[in-house]
């Protein structure tokens, strides 16, 4: 892949941070109410008030307090938590992991299934199974996940008591944090068992967060098999005596995988939005969870942290997006 | 596309006409509330708190003793006016944006869509709680907050139409003939730039719904006691062990008139745009 191409790309991303930069800055200065006096209290004399002010800039111009926001980021420093006074950078850091891990094992779950329902349904096409999934399909896209949530709590931790309710492992199996994911710290720990009670923690919260997602890809999917299907290099490989399955799996899948790649990347980013949701239902402590708790504490340097970062996370995978669909298809970067 | 030919294409289609159904049902739901609601939403009865459902109380009622039939009844208007606004705050600015970006090109175009995608790179329903915070959370913030949150959609969307349209030969012709830029944009591209807004925004009531029924639920939307959806769920969860029907009837309500703008946008796409089709 030429570097020019991928250096426009790493260009583009910067030039996106610093614009997030500057709305999440002008945003935060356009809420009601003083930091300081958020941070102190409302019990502070008005010389702690002015003092705390200058230790903090806001009594210098809006340039100069950016310049000073901006440089603390590049240095890694969020601010401090209004709420316990820790870094919010190693707040950040401790749960992101959780919240790549969910994501993660969500993206799996929505890839797999969608990507499976939208051959059979492309393959079938008319047949009951392509008009149940689509339907499905539709229905997925269209219910709220947190009412999913609930009501996979109810079905399948209360009535049915095969599932855990909340959190990322059982009390007292907590492994030493190495990489924060517990799937891999309990395996590191050499604990088989721990690491069976963290993937049976993670079931229902990944299930969940996996709806639309899935639902998506399979519509895509389903659509991009649909075209490539009826090519003729399609009905060349058929005429040849080739299987159904090697015809379908190494002929038409491969080439349907621009559309489904694109629509992957767009999903990891509503992934993230959807922990937000799936980590309050769930008490899955990742960082989507941290910035409602921050919210409703009127935390905003912890809020503009998280934001700042989930922004970061999306530019990433979309810069990752467009690389992987230019390895893909060569005619694209030559037009990008 | 004559706009009978669409329709009679609407009817025959039968996601289409599910979709009608199912929003013609829930806005007659909405329009006929207080007739068929048979208790005041509002009105608590300590006595009566989580009860499952039964002949006086179809869907039960919540921690408060209210009906929880009565309340999704009102909860209808609330969800149908929230689709309404949303999507027009969205629509308005974006159209215009993206008009403006696809037609003028050059700096217009790279400072409207550089600004667009700076609001791409958020997750919505953050933005969306972020913007909120900055408001204060309410039910009109609520609905600020998701049409803000879309407006770039619309912008790509109508740039990308304006890009295709403002090459064609008949307004390469008007521009010739000396049609202003007003005059060429209002009566020539807009009209044909129509079809893909129009089943965008259909599909995005339903979004629209969802996302302040999310904001609702993390109670950042409309705030107790009105009876809105994601609001009513947020209270539902706290007793899902022991009253699941607190949180199981909004939730299903919002599912229908979300299915049913789904259903109707996919429709309406196949009938107006067939470039767009699913295959």
């Amino acid at each position: 892949m030429p570097l020019g191409y991928i250096a426009k790309r790493l260009f583009h991303l910067l030039l996106i941070m610093f614009g997030v930069s500057v709305l999440v800055f002008l945003m935060l200065r356009m809420i009601p109410g003083d930091p300081a006096r958020l941070l102190l209290g409302e019990f502070a004399s008005p010389e702690e008030l002015v003092r705390l002010r200058s230790q903090m800039g806001l009594n210098q111009p809006y340039v100069v307090q950016y310049g000073i926001y901006l440089k603390n980021i590049l240095h890694g420093d969020l601010g401090n938590s209004l709420r316990n006074g820790a870094p919010v950078a190693s707040e950040i850091g401790v749960r992101l992991p959780a919240t790549l891990e969910l994501a993660v094992a969500a993206m799996l779950i929505a890839s797999v299934l969608g990507i499976a329902a939208g051959v059979v349904s492309a393959a079938r096409q008319y047949s009951v199974f392509d008009y149940g999934s689509m339907f499905m399909a539709l229905v997925g896209v269209s219910m709220p996940i947190f009412w999913l949530g609930l009501m996979l709590i109810y079905l399948l931790s209360v009535m049915f008591p095969i599932m855990p309710m909340m959190g990322r492992i059982g009390m007292g199996s907590e492994p030493d944090v190495v990489t924060g994911l517990m799937l891999v710290d309990t395996l590191l720990s050499g604990e088989f068992g721990d690491f069976l009670d963290a993937l049976h923690h993670l079931v229902l919260p990944s299930f969940t967060l996996s709806t639309i997602p899935m639902a998506i890809i399979a519509r895509i999917t389903r659509s991009a098999m649909l075209e490539v299907l009826n090519k003729d290099y399609v009905r060349t490989a058929r005429a040849k005596g080739m299987s159904e399955a090697v015809v379908i799996l190494r002929h038409a899948l491969r080439n349907a995988f621009l559309p489904i790649v694109t629509v992957l990347g767009l999903n990891l980013g509503l992934l993230l939005g959807g922990a937000v949701l799936t980590e309050t239902i769930f008490s899955w402590p990742g960082l989507g969870r941290y910035v409602v708790d921050s919210l409703m504490a009127r935390d905003y340097a912890a809020v503009q942290g998280c934001i700042l970062i989930f922004a970061a996370l999306m530019a990433v995978i979309n810069l990752m997006v467009d690389l992987v669909y230019g390895l893909l298809d060569p005619r694209i970067r030559v037009h990008a | 596309m004559h706009s009978w030919e669409t329709f009679s294409d609407l009817l025959r289609n039968r996601s289409a006409v599910a979709g009608m159904v199912l929003i013609a049902l829930v806005l007659l739901v909405a329009v006929a509330g207080p007739g068929l609601a048979p208790y005041d939403p509002l009105k608590p009865a300590p006595l009566e708190r989580l009860q499952g459902s039964s002949e006086r109380h179809w869907f039960g009622t919540d921690s408060l003793g209210r009906d929880i039939f009565s309340r999704v009844i009102y909860g209808t208007r609330i969800s149908i006016l929230i689709g309404l606004i949303s999507v027009s705050i969205s629509l308005v600015p974006g159209t215009f944006l993206g008009l403006m970006a696809g037609y003028f090109g050059g700096r217009i175009d790279s400072l409207i869509m550089r600004l667009m995608d700076m609001l791409l790179a958020f997750p919505a329903i953050l933005l969306a709680i972020f913007i909120t915070a900055i408001l204060e959370p309410n039910l009109t913030n609520t609905m600020i907050a998701v049409g803000i949150v879309y407006i770039p959609h619309y912008a790509r969307i109508v740039r990308s139409s304006v890009l295709s349209l403002k090459e064609q030969l008949f307004v390469q012709a008007i521009a010739h003939l000396g049609g202003s830029h007003a005059r060429i944009l209002a009566r020539h591209i807009l009209p044909n730039a129509m079809p893909p807004i129009i089943v965008y925004a259909t599909l995005g009531m339903g979004t629209a719904v969802l996302q302040a029924a999310a904001l609702g639920f993390l109670g950042l939307g409309a705030q107790p006691p009105q009876p809105e959806w994601g609001a009513m769920l947020s209270e539902g969860r706290q007793y899902i062990q022991i009253a699941p029907h607190v949180a199981a009837f909004p939730g299903a309500a919002i599912l229908v008139l979300v299915l049913g703008f789904n259903l109707f946008g996919d429709g309406l796409r196949d009938a107006l745009d067939p470039s767009l089709r699913m295959v």
